[in-house]
This record gives structure tokens, sequence and C-alpha cells, in this order.
């Protein structure tokens, strides 16, 4: 099945999940892509969003498995005629004939901003680079059985933490992003739990790039 | 947007419809722009991208050279509370400027319980809520949609209405307004000469003075301005503005599908319904053109549903040409078609059986009363035997599920009639056991009614509301009677509709009454979530006025109406001689039988009526 590569960025960060997946099937509708449709009583057009990414988070690595019916039609020409029908902050940034199957995916390279607007306090980066360093660091989790302690560190495959301005720190960190999962708002999390006053005033995350178990670019 | 804004999206519920940014949403240049609007629907996102008429005028002002049109919804709770703890002001989409930054604001009303969120979003946009109270050009209201054939409620807030339908009236207001502002006019002088555009009404120019019992005695009008306003209509539909490139939202709204108004007016005649009367007469468009515009819809919004809207599409003259050649389309492109508002007629049976291959949609019927005696006395022109044999035949054909809405407190209504209702029930469930084709998945009968209001300009719009009282006491006798386990009843709480019925017949002292229940936090009274009666019944204790006068009382023949000064077309003469046919039991046969001589007609100056 095709596969494209797209990002969501700007206002587009606060289009949920399931909106992103009509919006798709608008846009191929509306750029003259027929696309095939699942069987079943409410035939639904097929296109599928590998990681669903949370309301606010930007990314620039967003992958979308999708099925033309029958036409032939280049892999640039699928790119321009959905960018001209997609809305600003969603862009196609590569479409691929066939994608590598989904369960090799396993790593996420992404960012966390951490905006403290009085400035980053004396300490804070020393002292998060130091956190991270730990052997374990158990963070609570929102599961189907209630609240579960999770310890994130064997998640982390690598991370660093600088001053990005004299309010950011940014956090750069490769995570698992499938089995398990480790959402990096809980990178955040784990700050406000161990060290409550480096707690930044506002966080957000953005996601780079996307990796198989090796460490190779995943498409 | 700004950063504050940007902190608060993560904290409130369905951030995108706070953001703009939607497909074919209209951007412009400030700098080319010299007059800016603020287009407020008063309620959230999601019902207001549903309106049509939001989205036809939306296309019409950003039609216009040197006019940008954005869009502005009321913010749900959370937001709201947001932003009046961050002091942060109502904004408009497009542009995310304030809405007190913008040179006029308006407002489209569809029904009474947005009233308050009128008054809310002013208060929430940081503009003074009276219109005395604001000088100059800048931040002028001006309100039109349904309501606006009773805006005396909203007198004090809004600086003028617009009447009837807007396609050409919002634009001539516009450019007298981009002269005004050009030319430097006092808002008194804008004023004066806005008024004279046919269907414009300035409420500060009529005066009210109400006699001892406290009915209206008089009205003096200002020297030189219209004493009656009469509504503005399109004639010619075929030609007139219909945004094929309408805004695709990047969120679920309520009606979230294209959307395509087959003709206007309604040729029914039910007693009770306000836009039966008040959006005659009846003008047609072709199915050549409605073709036209459906392809060119669905192809630019990539909507993979259709809805054919009108007040009752079975009337449509050329329903069969334009599903002819609709349906056909719509199962080539994967597409939904939708036909709400059927009758249950033989061309509408073989309709929906067509439609079917598309996808089975629900089974509605209304028949608003129970016996043949006050659907007669309502002109509600559907037989129990019409709703039995479209039963059947949907039964049949795999249907388990129906959906029946009734109205309590009509005019002459008694037990018998209510009881009616269940037995009417029962003829449908007789039905299902005597045709369906798979019992085991059972029957459902949603039964739902509610409470009566009557509205004005319909012939109803004297009668009294009945008590909330009597009305549960209605209710309650309708549910004991209800034995079956198909049953589901849902009858609506009365409160709302006794705010309703106020605020539908209301005059000027309402708006003060408004402004108190805003002040304490009444808005989103649509919503259950928000709706908050207390807030209103203090509201009426600290204005001094009792609701019941505009409910329980009814209204003399004789007494002057708040809405007398607005003409919609049906004269006063033909109400009351409807009024009398139904206290006489005695339908009147729908337009196409015969014309019953409402007036409307004669609104029209090119083509004639085609009822």
């Amino acid at each position: 099945m095709p596969r494209l590569l797209f990002e969501k960025t700007g206002n587009a960060i606060w289009i949920s999940h399931l909106d992103l997946m009509r919006l798709f099937q608008r846009s191929f509708k509306r750029s003259g892509l027929q696309l095939t449709h699942t069987q079943g009583f409410n035939p639904r057009p097929s296109v599928s969003i590998a990681l669903p990414l949370s309301v606010g988070v930007e990314s620039r690595c967003e992958l979308l498995d999708f099925d033309l019916d029958g036409q032939a039609v280049s892999r640039e020409e699928i790119k321009e005629r959905l960018n001209a029908a997609l809305v600003s902050g969603v862009r196609v940034l590569e479409v691929y004939e066939d994608g590598r199957k989904l369960k090799e995916l396993s790593l996420l390279k992404c960012i966390v901003a951490l905006e403290y607007d009085a400035g980053v306090p004396e300490g804070a980066l020393a002292a998060i680079m130091k956190l991270f360093a730990s052997a374990s660091l158990n963070v609570q989790k929102k599961g189907k059985n209630g609240v579960v302690e999770q310890d994130i560190i064997p998640m982390i495959r690598s991370i660093q933490a600088y001053k990005a301005d004299d309010h950011t720190i940014e956090l750069e960190a490769v995570v698992c992003c499938q089995n398990p999962t480790l959402n990096p708002a809980q990178l955040c999390g784990a700050i406000s739990r161990y060290l409550p006053q480096y707690q930044p005033d506002f966080s957000k995350c953005r996601r780079l790039e996307l990796y198989d178990g090796q460490g190779n670019i995943f498409r | 947007m700004t950063e504050l804004l940007q902190r608060l999206l993560p904290t409130v519920q369905k951030p995108a419809r706070y953001t703009g940014g939607e497909y074919n949403e209209i951007k412009k240049d400030p700098k080319d722009v010299r007059v800016r609007i603020a287009f407020c629907f008063p309620d959230t996102y999601e019902i207001g991208m549903s309106n049509v008429g939001m989205r036809i005028l939306y296309g019409v002002m950003n039609n216009m050279e040197g006019v940008w049109c954005e869009r502005v919804f009321a913010p749900w709770g959370d937001m709201e509370e947001a932003m009046r703890r961050e002091h942060i002001p109502l904004w408009a989409l497009e542009s995310q400027d304030p809405v007190k930054n913008f040179d006029m604001i308006a407002f489209t009303i569809g029904y009474e319980m947005c009233y308050s969120n009128i008054v809310n979003m002013l208060r929430l946009s940081g503009v003074p809520l009276h219109s005395n109270q604001r000088q100059g050009l800048k931040n002028m209201v001006f309100a039109g949609g349904v309501c606006a054939f009773n805006p005396e409620p909203l007198a004090d807030f809004v600086d003028f209405f617009a009447l009837g339908e807007g396609e050409e009236i919002t634009p001539e207001i516009i450019a007298l307004y981009d002269r005004a502002k050009t030319e430097n006019w006092s808002k008194d002088e804008f004023l004066l000469e806005v008024s004279k555009i046919s269907g414009v009404y300035v409420p500060s120019f009529h005066s009210h003075e109400y006699d001892g019992e406290g009915k209206l005695k008089a009205v003096t009008v200002r020297e030189g301005t219209p004493a009656v306003i009469t509504k503005r209509i399109v004639e010619d539909l075929d030609h007139a503005f219909w945004p094929t490139q309408m805004i695709v939202p990047s969120t679920e709204i309520v009606h979230d599908r294209a959307n395509l108004e087959v003709f206007r007016g309604c040729v029914r005649g039910c007693r009770f319904c306000q836009a039966g009367f008040s959006c005659r007469p009846v003008r047609r468009k072709s199915a050549d053109v409605l073709y036209r515009q459906a392809v060119e819809t669905l192809e630019d919004s990539g909507n993979n549903e259709i809805t054919l809207s009108s007040l009752s599409t079975s009337d449509y003259r050329e329903l069969k040409e334009l599903t002819d050649t609709l349906i056909p389309y719509c199962v080539g492109n994967k597409i939904n078609l939708s036909v709400p508002s059927l009758r249950a007629d033989n061309f509408s049976r073989e309709l929906m059986q067509r439609l079917q291959t598309l996808r089975k949609s629900g089974l509605t019927f209304a028949p608003e009363a129970g016996t043949q005696r006050l659907r007669d006395v309502i002109n509600k022109n559907l037989t129990e035997e019409e709703i039995l044999t479209t039963c059947a035949n949907a039964f049949s054909g795999g249907w388990n599920n129906v959906k029946l809405y009734f109205m309590l407190g009509l005019p002459t209504e008694t037990d018998e009639d209510v009881l009616g209702i269940a037995e009417l029930v029962y003829k449908v469930i007789k039905t299902w056991q005597a045709n369906a084709v798979n019992k085991k998945r059972g029957l459902r009968v949603h039964v739902a009614t509610a409470y009566f209001v009557p509205k004005p300009h319909t012939p109803f719009q004297w009668e009294k509301q009945i008590e909330p009282a009597e009305y549960l006491r209605r209710c309650k006798l309708l549910k004991d009677h209800f034995y079956s386990k198909s049953i589901e009843y849902n009858y609506h709480t009365p409160d709302l509709s006794r705010l309703e019925a106020v605020m539908a017949r209301g005059d000027r002292r309402l708006c003060a009454v408004i402004e108190e229940a805003t002040l304490h936090g009444a808005r989103l009274d649509g919503w259950d979530e928000y709706f908050r009666y207390d807030l209103w019944l203090d509201a009426f204790k600290t204005c001094g006025i009792d609701p019941d006068y505009y409910t329980v009382r009814g209204f003399d023949e004789d007494e002057r109406l708040p809405w007398d000064h607005i003409d919609v077309g049906c004269s006063k003469a033909f109400l009351l001689r409807e009024r009398q046919r139904a206290y006489e039991a005695q339908i009147t046969p729908d337009c196409r039988h015969g014309c019953a001589g409402c007036g409307a007609n004669q609104l029209l100056k090119e083509v004639p009526c085609d009822a």
C-alpha cells in the first residue's frame, strides 16, 4: 500500500486524530484521487495514520497509508494535488510506492520544549540532565486499569538537554514509540514529579523523525 | 495567534474550533480592506458552521471589494472561563483579531434561546451592550435571521435589523456603511440613511408606550422613517448567489456535509409553524442549476454526503428530475444523498427506496398531534393512513426503528387528543408486527413531545401557552398509557419552552431581563449542561416582569402586538382567517390546490409565486 510522509504544524496541530483522517479523506476527494473503500455496512475511504498524534503536538514525520482506486498517478503528482487541497499546516513531504511493515517502526525522535516565563532557573539544566541519567525513573501512566507506575528509562534510547534560549530548555530525545510506547509528554511529567522546583510554565512537544529498531530512518 | 491562546488551547475541549484555518476560509490583507465585519453566530462553532444562511452571507460579504467578513462563534464554557480569567477578548477566527476592533458586528439569529449568547458575546468582546452607549460608526451592531421578525427583545442592544433574506440587502447596507465611513458620518446620520433601505429596521427610531395593564398602547416613529418594515426576499433563486466554495471545517460539526437549498417558502401552511408563513412566498430553483451546484459543491469540498434542504423537500416540483440525475452521480462517486423532511406520499416512498441503495437512513414522522381532529386544527396534512402505509413499507423493507414527534398544549387540545398519540403509536407497533421481516431484532419507537410555543406571524400568534404544570400532567397521562417495551418516550422539560415563548412574543421590556440574566451567567441556554432556569426567574423578578404575561395570558385579537410593525408578507386578515378555521377544525389545502390568499405573493415583482 502506498504511504506518504506529511507534517502537521501551525494551527493544524489542534486538529484531532479522527478529524485529521476525515480531513485527508476529503482532501483526496477534492484532488480527484479516488480512494478504495473499506468493505462493510458503512464503507469508508481507506486511509490510516501510523502513530496517532496528540492534539497540540507538532510533527514533521507523520505517516499515512492510502490506497488509490485503479488510477495510475505519479508520486510527485499525488503530492502536488494533495498539497493544493490540504489546509495550511498539513503538508505532504514525500510519497512512497510502498511502505515498510508498521511493526518494524520502533523509535521516535522528538523535542520537548520546557518554557520558563521568568527565565530558565539557575541549576535547572544540570538537574534535568542528572535526572535523566538515573538508572530508573518511575512516572504515573493512565492506562486501561487505572494509574500505573512505569519506568521510563528503558524506553529512552538517547536524551540531551540544552538551553534553546533564555526562557527555554529543550529535551531532544529518541524514545520507543511502539511496544512499549513512551509518550514524550512523560519526560516533562518526570520533571514535574521529581524536580517540582524546575517544573516549566508550559511545555510543548514536536516529533522530528521515525526509526526502526536499528536506528535506520523508517518509511 | 497569541502565545497566551496557544497555552489555553490544550486545556479546552475541541480546540480546533477556535483557530480558523479551514479549507476555503477567506483571508484578506487588512491594508486592502475598508470595512471589516465580525459575523457572529450566537452559538458554538459546530452549530454555526452547520448554518446555511451564515455560509451564504459569508460569501456574499467577502465577494465585495474592500470588505472582509470574518466568523465569530460563542465559546464553550471552558474557553469562556479561560477568556475571563486571562482577560482575552472574543476574537474572529480568520485574523484572530478582537471583535471590538471591527467596523461592523453582525449577528444571525435563528432561535430565541440564543439571545443570551448575543449579549454575552458582546460582553466577552468588551463592546458596550447598549446601542446608545456605542458612539460613532465603530462596532455598528446589526442582526438578521428568522428571530428578527420579532426583534423587540433585542431592541436595546442592536443598532439595526435587516429583515428577511440577506443576499441583496446586506451588500446595500455595507456599501452605505463604506460611504459613511469614508465621508465620516455620525452614527445618527448613518442610521437615518440605512433606515431608508427597504427591509432595515432601526429600533431606536420607534418608541413604545404601554397602557395601565402593561399592554403596548402606542408606537411613535421618528419622522422620515418607516412605520412598517417589510422583509426582503430574493425573487430569482437560479441567479442568486450560492456558495459552491464553502468552508470545510477541519473538525466535526453538527451537519458535517454539503447542503443544497432546493427552494424557498412553503406551500403547506401548518398553523403552528413560523417558517411556513414567514418564509413565503414560494420561489423555485431549477433542477439543472441545483445539479450543477451540487456537483460543484461536492467536488470543491470533498464531502461524501449532501443534503437537499428546504422546509418541505417533497414539495419541490422538480424533485424527480433532480434526483434522477443526482442519484447516479452520487452512487458513482460514493456520496451519500440525504433528503430529509420527505412527506409520506407515494413518490417519496419510491424515492426512499432508491436512496436506500446509498445508505439506510432513519424513518421519522412529525404528526405533531395524536388525533385527526387536532391535526386538522393545526392544518398538519398527514393522515394516520399515510403514516401506517409508509411504516408498513419501511418495516417490510427491513427498517425496525421509527421516530415520532408530537406537540402537547396545542390550541383546543383535550385529553382525548393526548391519548390519541398513544393509540397511534400502538398502531405503528401493530403494523410492525404484521410487516416486519426480521422480528428478532425487535422494534424501537422513539416518541418525543414538545411543549407548544405560539410564534409570531402564525395563525396561533395570539394563543395562550398552557401552564407548565398542565403540560407535565399531559406528559404523564401519555406516559401512563405507553405499555410496550418498544416505546422510548422523551418529553422536553417545560422550562426552556416557557422561556422560548416569552422571548418569541416578547417586547422591549425583555431587554432588561436578558441583560440581567446574562450578567449573572446565563448563556448557552440551548445546551442542557448550561441552561439555568433559576437565573432567568431571578432576572424576571429583579426587572419586575411577569413571564406569564407573554405565555399563559394570550394576546387579544385587537391588541397591538410587539411585532405588528414587521411585515413578513402574510396579512393579519389571513392569519385571523386561519385562526378561525383552526377553531372549526377546518383544514386549508396546500397552496398548490388553490391559493389561500396569504398575501405574500405581493412581495414578488418579477416572478409569480411558485406555490
